[in-house]
């Protein structure tokens, strides 16, 4: 299991395959990847993404033990970073790998519901008109009553 | 103990982090203590719907006891992913 809350850029590429070496014993590997997505009428220059540096990390260590747990995973990794982003950067990933494919797409989607409301991010979008934090939606809190 | 403020309560209350002498039980009773010293305080603690702890870099609630605590922060809540 690895958790990294970085500023620089990462490859996914790269970090999708190493994280698949090494495991001849799993069958599947799922990612998920977060974008900085545009604003369709109020275009963004840039979104600044705040953490809370050392609870962050143990936040995103606890869910993915929780992952790891719940499922059959043979590994998981949550990458996240921080800092200023433009639209079509990435902001994270998640992978997590089992021997089969049930255990790691539901994985991936559990770390990310509890990624989103429950590590201390906080995202602001930053325009040409206005600068503003983005609200939490009621739907991700209610997502993770699901599980 | 040191108290932290993530994004809009930061901006609200205008710094990011400051050593509070308190007496304070629970996290509750120390929102009631910061409310009263100036209205950014105030500003910042109007609703504590719109707001979430952590004690000592854990998640809790605000009648979490302050005894033994080296760290609270205040935040709203959190957008990652």
């Amino acid at each position: 299991m690895r958790i990294s809350v970085q500023e620089p850029a990462f490859d996914l590429g790269a970090e999708t395959a190493s994280f698949a070496a090494g495991h001849r014993d799993m069958g599947a590997i799922v990612t998920f990847t977060g974008i900085v997505r545009d604003l369709p009428d109020d275009p963004l220059q840039a979104m600044e993404i705040e953490h809370y540096p050392g609870m962050t990390e143990a936040a995103l260590r606890e869910i993915a033990q929780d992952a790891m747990t719940r499922w059959s995973l043979g590994d998981a990794l949550v990458i996240h970073r921080f800092g200023r982003l433009v639209p079509g950067e990435m902001i994270m990933m998640v992978a997590t790998a089992s021997r089969h494919r049930k255990d790691a797409f539901e994985a991936a989607e559990y770390l990310m519901d509890y990624l989103k409301s429950r590590a201390p991010f906080w995202k602001r979008e930053i325009t040409a008109k206005s600068t503003d934090w983005v609200a939490a939606r009621a739907e991700d809190e209610d997502a993770l009553k699901w599980w | 103990m040191d108290v932290l403020y993530f994004a809009w309560v930061r901006e609200r209350i205008g710094i990011p982090r400051e050593v509070v002498e308190t007496t304070a039980a629970t996290v509750a009773d120390l929102v009631a203590e910061l409310r009263v010293r100036e209205d950014r305080y105030e500003a910042a603690f109007v609703d504590l719907t719109a707001l979430r702890v952590a004690v000592d870099q854990k998640l809790t609630d605000f009648d979490a006891p302050l005894k033994g605590v080296r760290e609270v922060a205040f935040f709203p809540p959190m957008t990652g992913g």
